[in-house]
């Protein structure tokens, strides 16, 4: 959802940024369409641009106006660091223009370059503009991941949470207990991931976490750049490539496993010859049959928040029915139908 | 058992947002609310029309999996405990075809395009 500047906040941000302007850019620094765009709850995130005396540059803040702390979201500075290390080991991601300080009064937060391209689904995977783009977005992928997960551990940002395997099913775990309503889908998936736990990595690296349709910008020519790092944690490399595998990432295209958009070979060997250590397919499934579940437990999660009042919005209750999508995305993992018709 | 929100929680949702935003409010945002709102009338009717007896059905499948009586919810929970704790396996002869079975039809009620549903309803020979 956009919304214009004129009531009270957005003003307040718009005469902010008109004051960080005028000292970023002396003598220029006016800002021009600043604009909500949709985000998460926790944070804010607007598009404007600066008048820098050699034109207009579009930029985009990430900001939290109050502090409101997610327990799984790592932190804008933390956010703002991750960037400078990924764009350093050579990752195409959005450069970090300035990092906010109370001084500016914008909230916590930071500012970084906007990148022109797409990161509707069903426009990257349909429509002809991005045809060759789809051809090389699987490896694109694999090396941007390759370089992510080669930052240095001993660089990263302390606030950084590990989160191996074995955190993660227990996560999963409370999170079914939660929502209450038994689901013998999910109850198989949950007995599965427990008893085919890898072993963690010996060294955990730098996780993304959300790599996949929506956080990735794609141009004609291919990725862009690795948008949004809220959920980036300590954890196993392998479970990058796998959300990205994950079936409601498909949007239709189910022959794609790779984002509707690619195999998991290219994948997997633009991984290996950009860096990435050698995959494991055992291990990436299992995080995939994860991820997957993750994500229909988040679905079925909804029916509380529209339910209670939080979000009683139509469109919320149907992500709620979307859960049934993912029980049938387990069980073509877990207990896959043999017989073609 | 179908999930949640039923449709009959969904219904009214609907009806609050067809007088109180599509009524004061015409922009792009309301316009897709408008269709989400529209294939949530084709679920809640899906749901009307179908749930009845695929709710027949599962319950004469749990019946057979568990040897027990009950209504829907105990017999999920039953089925969901037993799962976890290793009793019943995809060994057990008719589980696999019971949670096939059961998440086929939420599927033809919440979204019957879904292409992984399509296919799987091929392979069923349906």
């Amino acid at each position: 959802m956009t919304s214009a500047p004129g009531d009270g906040p957005a003003a307040a941000l718009s005469a902010a940024l008109s004051s960080l302007g005028a000292r970023l850019f002396p003598g220029h620094g006016s800002v021009h369409d600043l604009r909500r765009l949709s985000g998460g709850a926790s944070q804010e995130t607007f598009a404007c641009s600066y008048e820098t005396g050699a034109g207009l540059r579009p930029l985009i803040l990430r900001r939290k106006p109050h502090e409101r702390v997610s327990a799984l979201a790592a932190g804008l500075e933390t956010e703002a660091e991750l960037l400078k290390l990924a764009a350093a080991a050579g990752a195409r991601v959005p450069a970090v223009f300035h990092v906010l300080t109370a001084d500016d009064g914008c909230g916590t937060g930071f500012i970084m370059d906007r990148l022109e391209g797409e990161t509707i689904p069903r426009k990257i995977l349909r429509d002809e503009r991005f045809s060759t783009a789809r051809a090389v977005l699987a490896r694109d992928c694999g090396e941007a991941l390759a370089l992510i997960h080669s930052v240095a551990p001993d660089h990263l940002p302390s606030a950084l949470r590990p989160a191996p395997g074995s955190a993660r099913v227990a996560e999963l775990q409370s999170a079914y207990a939660a929502i209450g309503r038994p689901n013998g889908v999910y109850a198989l998936a949950l007995r599965w991931l427990a008893d085919h736990l890898p072993d963690d990595p010996p060294q955990l690296s730098l996780v993304h976490g959300d790599f996949r349709h929506g956080n990735l910008m794609i141009d004609e020519n291919g990725l862009a750049g690795v948008l949004d790092w809220e959920l980036a944690h300590l954890g196993d490399p392998m479970e990058d490539l796998a959300w990205l595998c994950v079936p409601s990432w498909r949007f239709g295209e189910i022959e794609n496993p790779v984002g509707g958009f690619g195999q998991r070979e290219a994948l997997f060997a633009a991984y290996e010859a950009a860096g990435g250590q050698t995959v494991d397919p055992a291990r990436v499934r299992f995080w995939e049959v994860l991820g997957t579940l993750q994500w229909g437990l988040m679905c079925s999660g909804m029916a509380e928040v529209f339910r209670s009042g939080t979000d009683p919005s139509v469109e919320r209750a149907m992500i709620g029915r979307r859960a049934s999508e993912v029980e049938i995305d387990l069980l073509d993992y877990l207990a896959p139908l043999t017989s073609e018709a | 058992m179908q999930d949640e929100p039923t449709a009959a929680e969904i219904l009214p949702a609907i009806a609050r947002f067809l007088r109180e935003t599509v009524t004061t409010d015409h922009s792009a945002h309301t316009m897709f609310q408008a269709r989400v709102a529209a294939n949530a009338v084709d679920l809640a009717a899906r749901e009307a029309a179908l749930a009845p007896g695929f709710d027949a059905e599962e319950k004469a499948r749990l019946k057979a999996l568990l040897g027990d009586e009950g209504d829907l919810l105990a017999l999920n929970r039953k089925l969901a405990d037993q799962i976890a704790d290793g009793t019943l396996t995809l060994d057990t002869p008719g589980l696999k075809a019971h949670l096939w079975a059961t998440s086929m039809a939420k599927l033809a009620v919440d979204q019957p395009a879904y292409a992984s549903y399509r296919r799987a309803v091929k392979r069923r020979g349906g």
